[in-house]
Parts: C-alpha cells; structure tokens; sequence
C-alpha cells in the first residue's frame, strides 16, 4: 500500500490528460527511445515480413509488396512499460488483420520476430480485431531506424515493449512462451490499464 | 543512500522504481539504477540527477531527508546486467548520468579484487559534472587492470591532458578493445550518445549481440 511521501506536491494536474492515463503513467512530449542493443539496418532491398510456424500457408512480403497493401491512419495513445506515455500519436501502416486475412491461423499465439534476435510474445486476440498495425510512418514521416523503422509491430493497447521494433514477421505458436524483454522478468502480457509491468503483476 | 527491510539484493546494473504519492493522492513513478555493487546489505544507493524541469528528480535531490520512507520496487532488468562470471573484457561507455549503472559494475568489479580488464570511457560536460570522479579517480589507479579515460565535451580545465570531444568513432577505434578480444560492452547515457556509440562499434566490426545498451536522461514534458 502506499504511503503519502512527505512534502511531495508533484506537477499541476491535467485533469484532461489524468483521465486517459493507465497507472503510474505520465506524459511525455519528446519521444524517447529505448532498446537493448544498437539498432538494427536492413536495407529495404532486403527487407520482407513473414507469417510463419502453425498456418494453413506461409505468407511472405517483400517492401514493394508491403506498399501495395491497404494502409489506415490511426491516431493513439503509447504507453512505455518505463512510465512515459505519448498521447494521440499517429501513425500509418498496414493492419494485421489484413496480414492474417489470407492465413488460416492455427494456433492462438503469436511470437513477433524482429531484426536484431528480438522477440515478443502475443495472444492472437491481442493482434486481431482492429488492434494492431505494422506501422511505417510515424507523424507523416517514414519511420525512423531508432524507432524500429522501415517497421515496427504497432500494439497501442499493450505496453510498447510489445510493440517490436524492426519487426520482420509474426510465428503462430499453440503455447504462450517469453519473448527477449519477458524472459528478462517482464511481465507476458502487458496490459497498461491492469499495470502489467513485470512477471508476477 | 536507502535502507530496505527485507531487500533481496541485485545485480549490478539493475534499477529499482521509485513511487511518490502526494496528499491528494496523485502518484509520480520513475526508474532509477542501483548505483551500489550488489552486497548482502539492506542499504543501496541511488544516484539521482537533478533536472531543472523535473517532477521527481529535485524531491528527490532537495526534499527528501533523512528518516523520510520512500516507496521503491525492485531489483528490476535482468539484461542490461554484469555478473563476475560473465568475464571481459569490458568496455564500458558512458555519458553523464549514464555513469550510475556501470558504477555499480565497476564496485562489484572492485568489491572482488577486480582483476577483469576493464576500460571505462566517460564523457562529461566538464571537469566539474564528473560523477564519481574521486572514487573513479581511486580505482582507475589502483592496477587492477581498470583504465578510466574521460572526454570532456564542453569545458577543459585549463592543464588538461586528456581527451576532449564527443565520444566518435575514432575515439572508440583507438579506446575499444579490438573485436578479436570479444570484449562485452555497456553503452549507458543519453539516447544520441548511446545510438552513435552502438553503431560506431557494429562499424568497428564488434559483435552486436554483445553491445548492451541502456539509454538515460529526462523523459520531457
């Protein structure tokens, strides 16, 4: 239980930005980055993004192929698992639904595949229905290398660990396993609104 | 410097998160790093950088008193972490308050007789914004293979011979172990300084699953 810290007055409220603010948040201007390594460079040349492991058909695109797809703008709230949030953030990309559209899912989990062996792991539910993206433009500019660009798995409703920057493919799996940031004690899940943080919460 | 009843210990290089809870109830988290090696001591010290525009950091620096309770969990971060038994050697990079996490390696490094060797290249504004530089003066000294090299990136005081300058690739080409060391490495500090690091180091041919990186300062608003 906490305990009122003597002599702590804090910011002046926003009582607009209190309300859409999951617990132990606050708002941040900038847009900070933080990873574990340095940030990967794939040329687009090279560059594809994959469904692969329990599917009826395995899906691959290259960036030509990815352009072509259907994109939506959408505008939402980030939450970093470090306490920063960015409110209405905008972005651009392509939905996962219109990803798995052609994919028979045979499973119920996903792992996010990235460049640079970072990994995330996701329940399908989480990525369909209208709640994930691969994103490559962020405020109507390309998506820049150190925050995941060419593209970076979009989740807004998780923390943005789950987000995986660099993002090369999702690998359906039938058992929910760690991910890089979950074997290191985050939390498998990671919802923002039940402060999700670390493995236990 | 805290006393934590029942704390469980940690790894040099974790963080805890610290909770402050004003009368109305409103709350305030930020994250913090062990500056303290990992010791079987309930006391850990954390070093905590004032930011002018900040919430926490001048409660922290200038409220806080002796005898005062602060809410804290952890240890947390279990990747950006040095044990003894994970060798070197090391290189360990950082810029300004970046320091906070490798000092605590560098005591854990100490605390055992340190014998890996260890190169630690810090960049500071000036001579005055040295964190630790005393202690970091001590233990580059001692001849236990730990060589602390400074950059000054603002101010040089004026008898100085060292290096001045934003950590570059050049730097690194003539600090860094060569790549056929396979040396681990910690790259702390803010987040441009962290980016041009990590990738000067890729370029020099380190691998880059063994450049860690933590990346520090303000978060803004």
């Amino acid at each position: 239980m906490s305990f009122v810290s003597r002599g702590f007055r804090g910011r002046p409220r926003d009582q607009a930005e209190a309300g859409r603010l999951p617990p132990g948040q606050h708002v941040v201007q900038d847009f900070p980055v933080l990873s574990a390594g340095p940030t990967p460079r794939t040329p687009l040349s090279e560059w594809t993004f994959s469904i692969t492991g329990a599917v009826d058909q395995l899906k691959n695109w290259t960036w030509e192929e990815f352009q072509a797809l259907p994109t939506e703008r959408i505008t939402r709230d980030i939450h970093c698992v470090t306490k920063w949030s960015k409110l209405d953030t905008h972005w651009e990309g392509v939905s996962v639904d219109t990803l798995l559209q052609e994919v028979q899912p045979r499973a119920g989990y996903v792992m996010a595949f990235s460049d640079g062996d970072y990994t995330t792991n996701l329940a399908l539910d989480d990525l369909t229905g209208g709640k994930a993206w691969v994103a490559f433009s962020f405020a109507g500019e390309p998506l820049a290398p150190e925050h995941g660009g060419p593209a970076r798995l979009l989740v807004p409703h998780l923390y943005f660990w789950k987000s995986a920057k660099w993002v090369r493919g999702l690998q359906l799996v039938t058992a929910d396993s760690p991910g890089f940031w979950e074997t290191y004690g985050y939390n498998m899940h990671g919802d923002p609104w039940r402060e999700q943080r670390y493995s236990g919460d | 410097m805290l006393t934590v009843p029942g704390w469980p210990g940690h790894r040099a290089g974790q963080h805890v998160d610290v909770r402050l809870t004003a009368e109305d109830g409103y709350q305030a988290q930020r994250s913090y790093s062990i500056a303290s090696a990992p010791a079987a001591s309930n006391q850990l010290t954390l070093t905590v950088e004032r930011l002018d525009d900040g919430e926490v950091s001048p409660y922290l620096t200038e409220e806080l008193r002796a005898g005062d309770q602060l809410e804290l969990r952890g240890p947390i971060g279990g990747y950006f972490v040095w044990d003894l038994e994970m060798g070197g050697p090391l290189l360990l990079v950082a810029g300004g308050s970046g320091i906070c996490p490798l000092m605590a390696m560098l005591r854990r490094r100490a605390g055992a007789g340190g014998s890996v060797l260890t190169r630690l290249l810090y960049s500071s504004r000036s001579w005055e914004d040295i964190i630790y530089r005393e202690e970091l003066a001590q233990i580059g000294a001692a001849g236990t293979g730990l060589q602390v090299i400074h950059t000054l990136t603002r101010a040089v005081p004026p008898d100085w011979r060292g290096r001045a300058g934003r950590i570059d690739r050049k730097m690194l080409a003539d600090v860094a172990w060569p790549p056929t060391d396979h040396p681990l490495m910690y790259v702390c500090g803010p987040t441009p300084l962290v980016e041009s690091v990590a990738d000067a180091l890729v370029s020099l041919g380190h691998d880059s699953e063994r450049v860690k990186t933590e990346r520090f300062g303000p978060t803004g608003g």
